[in-house]
């Protein structure tokens, strides 16, 4: 059938991506290089809080190669590394970091001075000679702990925060029951298999600054760099190449990127810093370390009256270009798919001496959801209800949707639940997973001495929120179709979706077209690739775009074609009647060399077959989700191996099913190992423990069971013309939800796992208190 | 320690004469002297394996090797795995199966797996599996990379 040639939405087609990454052909930021470039290595901190006594970097000045080494002074001009979330934020300001520590170091890892030298392996040479004294201060390492003074007029609690909504008093105050827990979630992060990576390069010859190796949002990042450095928006540009992985914390602004950009100025010649792994780990975004008093307040059948959650977010040592989002995010996400008549969260936003937080993959999410599934856990033993039956019972109908969560704060947005029908996924990922079977085949495992369990965690994400994004299409006159987007890829197959999207919709084979995205020079707005956002706004305007490029071909098509427009149609790249698609047909490119601006005839509108489309949104699409996962506990070591686990994610619509699958399987893998394995530790002084890939513990195939995922497409968005949601994050927001339900029926308390990751040690400690208590 | 050493790296079957200091890593000469950057770098300490090349038919890690310990050797990387235009039935099956998502280990995986495919082609499935899990992937989960591993296995044996 003619119709299928151009079906490409919903199918799961090869990626455009992946032939110059399987042929070594790719150019990631280290592989960028300009003639004459200098390299830059950081000098940092070793200890984790104090005050910088003196820097003496007259040794190093004189080594081989180096040409400058600058220390805050240099850069005196310069404010620290803006906001560009969360810009209301006054009151966060004074701990935003400097782009070199000024007068005092916070964390291990704080860059104090910066050595520009020929060659990478001088400029390290150069900067193990830079000689820096510190007296040190005492150091906070936890977000329990008392706030300190982080500067004078400023303590280590940045903000108390509250969000809520309804009588919370009078829900604990009429409750039947009420369950207290103390949970905590440990600190981990994103770690993609690329380190950071900045270029910077000074074209005097046009008076224009560029940044390679830019990633997730080039285009908010020039906003904020042009505030930075006082340039004008056309005369500084960011360009994306390949990029080794995201995940939340790749591709915000840090200090790095601030000084390749003015080195590049100052010292008239580009400059390339690549990160090492170990500074990776001491310096890039880290996330998800939170202290929950959380409890909730049920009636007799197990209905939800209230939710009050106090909690403490450990943000290190600074707080970065996101402000105060994660901490939003979980307040905002701790309800989750239930109806909660009552809400009240507090957080206390406090800064450590430790790696500076911000959005890792479901930032907040994964930690509220861990909370709220903790919660909903408990309840169930307590009125000795099923814990499915418990979630359905207060789970919100797919009928009420759509669903608004109004908070009193009027700073705080509504949270406006799209569509969904919860009930229905539960129903589904229970049935796929055989969850009534596998409980009772779980419970004579366990009769004969087996420690083994299953649990469960459901979950909203929020993703596609606007503002705005635009996409300009052109076909040339071969055909070939060129997108350009404002979007970007952090290697999650944008460019495939895009052009799926494209295709679809415009009438063309997919694999002829071509995606740009990440170049700031090519379009002058671009939301980028963050908070599961790049689908549903990029591909939105990349729809509505290509639509207008159809409509265009199809006009021009009827009076070369000498036939009402309503009676053609657009199959692989050819216009042609639809009742007659082996007549009189013209293709896409003589189309376009017919509205070409030299050409004989050109067509009435503006010349060339092309148009810029724009999605504008004021909304956010909730997509939803059920994670199910069974373990078995290893008694004598604490090991846990998990031995099933389910992904039931419903996207709204899905683009490709294999890379919304590859997206959901990944996700999962790194949400184990938040789960079981990852944690950055540090020690009473600060010192991080986990600065290698040997002690920070990145899942191998050996712990990655194989993910069961069902991708469902019952609750399309209402907001976008496609229908689409997202899948970026689903695959990790339950995850240790999932896990800690497992692990305590697998230890035959449900309610025991308070503390995430669930390490052997922590696993044995459990074992031995659930000893304890049945003896 | 700055003295430089005149080496000669045999890369995929072409000779590239350049002159390194003695610590200057296997990585970094194969990426910088001889501009081949399909090679990635990871981790630098020899934990994620992306930088796996072949060395006289092993899979090493070049971040953990000196050039001068390969003066003479014959290297193989990832730009070297098509044969012409044909891409290599692991490259194949990688792009089959979505065996990548960001790409930037998938060199290191490649040569993981050719070198040991070719070494044993018969190799059982645990042991193939303990020896990819030498390597990180921090996108796929892994999944799809065995899928792709055993396919082109199945397909190499048939050869």
């Amino acid at each position: 059938m003619a119709a299928d040639k151009t079906a490409y939405l919903g199918r799961s087609v090869q990626r455009l991506e992946d032939p110059p990454l399987v042929t070594g052909q790719a150019r990631f930021a280290a592989d960028i290089n300009f003639p004459n470039q200098l390299h830059m290595r950081m000098v940092r901190s070793s200890y984790a809080h104090g005050e910088i006594v003196s820097i003496d970097t007259s040794e190093a000045q004189a080594m081989p190669g180096v040409v400058a080494i600058w220390t805050a002074i240099d850069i005196a001009d310069i404010g620290p590394v803006d906001f560009r979330a969360d810009r209301a934020a006054e009151a966060l300001k004074p701990y935003r970091q400097p782009v070199l520590a000024k007068g005092r170091v916070r964390y291990v890892g704080d860059p104090v001075a910066a050595v520009f030298a020929e060659d990478p392996y001088l400029a390290e040479d150069a900067a193990e000679a830079v000689v820096i004294e510190i007296e040190e201060l005492p150091v906070i390492v936890s977000a329990d702990d008392p706030p300190g003074e982080f500067a004078a007029g400023h303590g280590t609690e940045a903000a108390v925060m509250h969000h809520g909504y309804g009588d919370i008093d009078a829900a604990f105050a009429n409750a039947d029951t009420v369950i207290e827990l103390d949970l905590r979630t440990g600190r981990h992060s994103g770690v993609p298999m690329e380190t950071r990576g900045a270029i910077g390069r000074y074209d005097a010859a046009n008076d224009i600054l560029e940044l390679h190796g830019a990633a997730k949002v080039p285009h908010r990042n020039q906003e904020t760099l042009v505030k930075m450095l006082g340039r004008d928006a056309s005369r500084m540009h960011l360009h994306e190449c390949h990029v080794g992985g995201g995940f939340g914390i790749r591709g915000e602004l840090y200090p790095e990127d601030i000084l390749v950009l003015l080195a590049a100025m100052r010292l008239g010649r580009p400059v390339k810093w690549i990160e090492d792994r170990q500074e990776h780990l001491m310096c890039a975004n880290q996330g998800r370390e939170q202290h929950h008093l959380a409890r909730v307040a049920v009636d007799a059948e197990g209905r939800i009256l209230g939710i009050d959650d106090e909690f403490f977010h450990d943000q290190g040592a600074y707080i970065r270009t996101h402000g105060s989002n994660v901490a939003n995010r979980t307040m905002c996400t701790i309800t989750g798919p239930y109806r909660v008549p009552a809400f009240r969260a507090v957080c206390h936003f406090r800064l450590t001496n430790k790696t500076p937080c911000a959005t890792y993959r479901a930032p907040g999410r994964y930690e509220s959801t861990f909370v709220r599934e903790r919660l909903i856990d408990a309840i169930a033993p307590e009125l000795g209800i099923d814990p499915i039956e418990v979630r359905k019972r207060n789970l919100i109908a797919a009928a009420e949707m759509p669903y608004t969560i109004a908070f009193d704060e009027p700073h705080v947005s509504d949270m406006v639940l799209d569509s969904g029908d919860y009930a229905g996924l539960l129903d589904k990922a229970v049935a796929a997973f055989g969850w009534q079977a596998l409980k009772v085949e779980l419970a004579r495992r366990r009769a004969d001495g087996e420690l083994v369990g299953a649990g469960i965690g459901m979950f909203i994400e929020e993703g596609g929120r606007g503002p705005t994004d635009g996409a300009r299409i052109a076909v040339d006159i071969n055909g070939e179709v060129e997108v350009i987007t404002g979007g970007a890829s952090l290697g999650q197959g944008f460019e495939t979706a895009m052009a799926q999207i494209c295709a679809e919709a415009l009438g063309v084979d997919y694999r002829r077209v071509r995606v740009i995205h990440g170049h700031t020079d090519l379009i002058p707005y671009g939301i980028g690739a963050h908070a599961t956002r790049a689908t549903v706004m990029t591909g939105s305007a990349v729809d509505v775009a290509a639509k207008m490029v159809r409509e265009i071909a199809i006009d021009a098509a009827a009076e070369m074609l000498q036939t009402p427009a309503d009676g053609l149609d657009i199959n692989d790249g050819t216009v042609a009647r639809r009742n007659d698609p082996a007549g009189p047909a013209v293709t896409l490119g003589e189309i376009a060399r017919r509205l070409a601006p030299d050409a004989a005839k050109p067509g009435q509108g503006d010349p060339g077959l092309a148009a810029e489309g724009f999605f504008t949104t004021t909304d956010t699409v909730f997509p939803y989700g059920v994670h199910l996962a069974v373990v078995r506990i290893d008694r004598g070591t604490g090991a846990v191996a998990v031995e099933r686990f389910m992904v039931a994610y419903d996207v709204g619509r899905a683009v490709n099913p294999m890379m919304i699958e590859g997206q959901l399987v990944g996700g999962c893998i790194q949400g184990l190992g938040g789960a079981l394995y990852e944690e950055f530790v540090y020690d009473e002084e600060g010192q991080p423990m986990a600065v290698t890939l040997a002690d920070y513990l990145v899942p191998t195939l050996r712990e990655a069971p194989d993910i069961e995922v069902l991708i469902t497409e019952d609750a399309p968005s209402p907001l976008n013309p496609l229908g689409l949601k997202s899948a970026g994050e689903g695959g990790i927001n339950g995850v240790g939800a999932a896990i800690a339900g497992a692990i305590g029926e697998a230890i035959g308390d449900p309610g025991a796992v308070r503390r995430l990751p669930l390490t052997p040690a922590r696993v044995m400690d459990l074992l031995r208190r659930a000893d304890a208590g049945s003896s | 320690m700055n003295a430089k050493h005149d080496i000669t790296l045999a890369i995929n079957g072409e000779a590239y004469a350049i002159s390194v200091e003695a610590r200057r890593t296997l990585a970094d000469a194969i990426r910088e002297e001889c501009g081949q950057t399909g090679t990635h770098l990871g981790c630098e300490h020899g934990v994620c394996g992306t930088c796996t090349v072949i060395v006289d038919g092993a899979p090493v890690r070049s971040c953990l090797m000196f050039a001068v310990q390969c003066d003479g050797a014959s290297i193989r990387t990832v730009e070297g795995l098509a044969d012409g235009g044909e891409p290599h039935p692991l490259q194949r099956a990688f792009m089959e199966h979505h065996a990548l998502q960001c790409g930037f280990c998938t060199p290191g995986f490649l040569m993981l797996a050719v070198a040991v495919l070719e070494r044993d082609p018969d190799i059982g499935d645990e042991d193939l599996l303990d020896i990819l899990s030498s390597n990180l992937c921090r996108c796929t989960g892994y999944a799809n990379i065995v899928k792709a591993v055993r396919a082109a296995a199945a397909e190499m044996r048939q050869c």
